[in-house]
């Protein structure tokens, strides 16, 4: 009877689900909480909860959403660290005969966290948020065109990185690999919660990522100043649509086969099993399907990224134009037609194969142009080497390596003998680390003093750079080494004690990695309290050539008193070019939309659905999913949507900013 | 260093001449040993086996990676030069450099940088295309080295792979032998791997034989290979199975014919008969598994292996692939559907008894008396293989 009850009330919970034998993990806990509790204290003390629900939890500001998705990335950054240096600790120490520290239940789940949390939920969020806060202030919107879904799939996001966060501490995590390729993911190999978690993580996460797509779709094709054109759009506008369209062409796949895969798990289908005429081989399809696009998803943002840092720091007009949004637009449509050179060694024939190998070749093809058409926007420039033009030396040198070891990996012979061993995962770290993450480095530097009015003080600026490159050198370079010497991934133990020197290079690596990321936050610490000095009045700190830089740092509430009007692609330095003066009078109300709770809420009610199914929990599965439609339809009935901004206090927030800049001068 | 003087030997005529052979003479390979110096110093404590392998099908695919990296190194130098030389020369320090703000478009320059990869891609795609057919996996090998084509009428060794939970059954149908955790083969003579898995997806890796292929439950992978050098090399498994992953390691032994002979004579008189019920036991998930020899083993399992019914009971895929093909149930009734069975039932072993087919609601009712009686009312086949082997192919009624 009582069995009965708890079953009902806890589904699979119980005490054993708690893995407090896990001494790591039990120490992990105790310092979250810790943090937890001084952080919950510090916003309680100093009287903040209100702010925060009211300004920024509520809010449907782009710019604010932008911020809170890259604290989410730079939060899960950590976490993802943290287990890349397990994973780097465990491979140095375990040789002759050594078990290392991690058993394998434990090494199992960190290095599927690792590749899981750095993908979803550190360079997705990182990304979106640059798109969320820099696209609208590029094409003179005043927002996105769906303010509160924006709200919304933030806070799915946040769901979905919560939901993987608890399984550190209730339950487990997959066991899986990052992917997550039955039948290891079935319910026969993997009957635990883990491989839940992912599914439900990241099924919560991608109804976020798929509606913040549809929304900057619509907001670059509607919502653009008048003047400018398709072609007239900045290049990192240009590469936001792209990823747009291909993360709404590609997330539903992966929704549709994760919903495949759980109805294995919980209904007793058979898609993906060995038996009852299951196909393990089309998950691996599908997955992939997705999969591929996804890494363009990742790079064709910091792609436009560079295209930005390099023409404004090199005071230059950007090179080929025109060939840089075909190059871009042509990567969108191959990056469909490659997917299987992910598993050439399952087996596929020799044309397939080699008809992949090419598409995938091909695709090298324009990402080329790009680095060419940078390095002519160098030529006969007067390159500034401030932080941002950093990232992009380091990521113009370390990139072209990666898509070099990538194309090799396109030939499928060649593929064969590197396939799965740590060539392959120095390919991937090399390009996701020196392409994407360099990137968000730069934009991070070159947009910062727009969101917040001051700079990020060099000094740690350049520790941070300086470590974080080399860093990467040491941590890579040997995996490359031990690819060819045959070592494969994912391994927690060793035999050839002559590997072993090539882990520890690689170890500490990580370890210059690690002070490059303690130099980035202690850099944030320094400049907010350095903030007086390295302030910027005149919203354009970088002579900068797009519409984001016309307007004030932070920009206000409305973006722009007056819709620009455009005439040239870099629209900013036409303006500057042509005298143009700042409007002091003329101002009118201005329209705006209304914060909302309904986000955070339905993103609260879609974890705990989340959780509850994970667990079993079926009340509270079906408590949240009504909760859920009942949120959502009462939503629709709320009418206080919008409102105007008064005109004094436009005038109030114009004349504060003639002040700065004559102030300045 | 002699190592990695063969992997330079060996690639520098071929990025020159595809066409000339690996046979060079002494001056040529002094030259040759300056230019990877550099590399070679770095990387002289290490044994690159994929770059220098011991058996012809992956020395193909090691001169491979050499030859696609030397020329995609053709536009990447010169690109990584032109990086620092123009950051260098147009930095904002120099006042002597050119500075043209609004110089945004060439049309020469345009055509060079998308030609230029485009041209490279050609000749790489063109590689791409040929290698891929020449060692794809599945087709027989048409020579054993470089100068050695494959004598006609040479019997190539079959071996039979399960990748087990995990541990690796290699399966001698020739010898009727079998072993766990080590394989052997003769230098020289092409082996021909048949390649399964009995429950989760793991990769057949030998690095110094050939290139890797996945090993699948359900399915039948085949991979041809030979071995040139005599020697103990290493194979696992490359793609990650589950908790025992890291000890799933083998000895692959390269021997001499008489050596091979003298193995297989250890093995055969080792005792131990692998049937299936030792199989079922085997196949039990253990980890670190010491070598084992099996004297005898069912001619039979392997193939009911990849149609999952070694079990008693069960009916194999390919019967009710078999049965499929005929129209199932509808175009032949109960009757001929029962016939393909008996005369084809592919678990086949003697002491099977068919379990024969019902409608659905005898298997209803089966299922509800003894639970484990009526195993896959339907299933379609999966194969990677191309074709089944003849016994599994029902003659077309």
């Amino acid at each position: 009877m009582l069995e009965t009850l708890t079953t009902f009330l806890f589904g699979r919970l119980s005490l054993e689900s708690f893995p407090y034998h896990e001494p790591i993990v039990v120490a992990t806990f105790f310092a979250v909480m810790l943090g937890g509790i001084a952080l919950v204290a510090a916003l309680s003390y100093f009287k903040l909860w209100g702010y925060l629900w009211k300004e920024w939890f509520t809010t449907v500001d782009h710019k604010r959403i932008g911020i809170m998705y890259m604290i989410l990335g730079l939060i899960m950054l950590l976490r993802g660290f943290a287990d890349a240096i397990m994973m780097r600790a465990q491979q140095a120490i375990a040789f002759n005969g050594s078990e290392g520290y991690l058993n394998s239940h434990h090494f199992d789940q960190v290095f599927t966290a690792h590749g899981v949390i750095m993908i979803f939920f550190v360079a997705m969020p990182l990304v979106t948020g640059l798109m969320n806060y820099v696209v609208p202030l590029q094409i003179g919107a005043r927002d996105v065109s769906f303010p509160f879904l924006n709200n919304f799939s933030f806070w799915m996001t946040v769901g979905g990185a919560v939901l993987i966060m608890a399984s550190l501490f209730i339950g487990e995590f997959a066991r899986t690999g990052w992917l997550a390729y039955p039948p290891l993911s079935g319910l026969e190999a993997s009957p635990d919660v883990g491989v839940d978690y992912y599914i439900w993580a990241l099924q919560v996460a991608g109804v976020g990522t798929t509606l913040s797509g549809i929304n900057l779709i619509c907001t670059i094709i509607k919502m653009r100043a008048p003047g400018m054109t398709m072609m007239k759009m900045p290049v990192f506008t240009w590469t936001s649509l792209c990823t747009n369209v291909l993360i709404v062409a590609s997330f539903p796949i992966l929704t549709a086969v994760l919903v495949l895969l759980s109805l294995d798990r919980y209904v007793g289908t058979h898609f993906f099993t060995n038996d009852m005429g299951g196909n393990p081989m089309m998950y691996v399809n599908l997955i992939w399907i997705w999969g591929h696009p996804e890494v363009y998803i990742l790079i064709l943002p910091c792609f436009g990224i560079f295209s930005e840092v390099t023409s404004t720091f090199t005071g230059k007009k950007l090179f080929g134009y025109t060939s840089m949004v075909y190059a871009t637009v042509v990567i969108t449509i191959l990056s469909y037609l490659v997917w299987l050179h992910h598993f050439f060694t399952m087996g596929s024939g020799a044309s397939v194969n080699s008809f992949f190998g090419i598409t995938t070749m091909i695709i090298s093809i324009p990402t080329g142009a790009k680095i060419f058409n940078w390095l002519f926007t160098m030529y006969r420039g007067r390159i500034r080497f401030e932080l941002p033009m950093m990232w992009t030396i380091a990521f113009m040198l370390t990139f072209v390596i990666g898509g070099m070891t990538g194309v090799l990996l396109a030939v499928p012979p060649a593929d064969f003998v590197l396939h799965n061993s740590l060539f392959l995962i120095a390919h991937f770290h090399n390009v996701i680390i020196g392409g994407v993450l360099f990137g968000l480095f730069a934009g991070i530097y070159y947009w910062w003093p727009k969101a917040f009015g001051f700079r990020l003080d060099p000094f740690w600026g350049k520790m941070s750079f300086w470590f974080w490159v080399i860093g990467f050198y040491f941590a890579f370079m040997p995996l490359y080494v031990l690819g060819l010497m045959g070592v494969t991934r994912r391994l927690r133990v060793f035999e050839d004690p002559s590997l072993q020197i090539w882990f520890q290079i690689a170890a500490f690596g990580a370890v210059l990695i690690a002070l490059g990321i303690g130099s980035f936050l202690i850099q944030i610490a320094v400049s907010i309290l350095k903030r007086k000095q390295l302030v910027d009045v005149t919203g354009d700190p970088w002579h900068g050539r797009t519409l984001e830089w016309a307007t004030s740092s932070p920009p206000p509430d409305y973006n722009f008193a007056f819709t620009p009007v455009i005439h040239d692609n870099d629209a900013w330095w036409d303006m500057k070019k042509r005298g143009y003066v700042r409007p002091l009078e003329g101002f009118r109300p201005i329209h705006m939309p209304s914060n909302t709770g309904a986000g955070i809420i339905l993103a609260g009610l879609s974890t705990a659905l989340g959780f509850a199914l994970i667990w079993h929990i079926w009340w509270l599965a079906a408590v949240s999913f009504i909760g859920l439609l009942a949120v959502a339809i009462g939503h629709t009935f709320n009418y206080n949507r919008d409102f105007h901004i008064p005109v004094d206090e436009v005038v109030r927030t114009e004349n504060e900013r003639t002040r700065l800049l004559s102030g300045q001068v | 260093m002699d190592k990695l003087s063969n992997v330079g030997a060996r690639l520098l005529p071929l990025a020159l001449s595809p066409k000339q052979t690996f046979d060079t003479g002494p001056a040529l390979s002094r030259y040759r040993a300056i230019a990877l110096l550099p590399v070679m110093a770095a990387l002289s404590g290490c044994n690159l086996v994929v770059l220098n392998p011991a058996g012809d099908v992956a020395s193909q695919q090691g001169d491979l990676v050499v030859i696609s990296t030397l020329l995609m190194l053709l536009i990447i130098v010169p690109v990584m030069a032109l990086t620092v030389l123009f950051a260098w020369r147009y930095r904002q320090s120099n006042n002597t450099a050119r500075y043209e703000p609004d110089w945004d478009h060439s049309t020469q320059l345009e055509l060079v940088i998308w030609a230029a990869p485009l041209l490279i891609i050609i000749c790489l795609g063109a590689i791409t295309w040929v290698t891929t057919h020449k060692l794809d996996p599945f087709r027989p090998l048409d020579r054993i080295a470089s100068d050695k084509p494959v004598a006609a009428g040479a019997k190539p060794l079959d071996v039979q792979v399960v990748a087990l939970d995990w541990k690796w059954l290699f399966v001698y149908p020739e010898y009727g032998i079998a072993s766990v955790n080590e394989m052997a083969a003769p230098v020289d003579r092409q082996i021909r791997f048949s390649l399964t898995a009995s429950s989760v997806m793991n990769a057949f890796y030998v690095p110094a034989l050939a290139g890797m292929i996945y090993t699948m439950p359900g399915m039948e992978t085949k991979l041809h290979a030979v071995i040139n050098e005599p020697g103990t090399y290493k194979g696992f498994s490359s793609n990650y199975s589950g908790a025992g992953f890291s000890h799933m390691r083998f000895n692959f032994l390269g021997l001499s014919n008489q050596d091979f002979d003298g193995w297989v004579s250890k093995v055969k008189s080792s005792g131990g008969s692998l049937d299936r019920n030792a199989y079922l036991a085997l196949e039990k998930p253990s980890e670190a598994v010491p070598v084992q020899h099996f004297g005898t083993v069912d001619p039979k399992l392997f193939n009911a292996v990849v149609n999952l019914c070694v079990r008693p009971g069960t009916m194999c895929m390919s019967d009710m692939a078999a049965i499929d093909r005929a129209g199932g149930l509808n175009a032949g009734g109960k009757a001929s559907a029962d016939a393909i069975l008996r005369a084809n039932t592919l678990a086949g072993f003697p002491d099977t008894q068919p379990t024969g087919l019902c409608t659905v609601a005898e298997a209803v009712e089966a299922a509800a008396n003894s639970g484990a009686a009526v195993q896959r009312p339907t299933v379609t086949p999966i194969s990677a293989s191309a074709s089944p082997a003849g016994p599994l192919r029902l003659a077309n009624p």
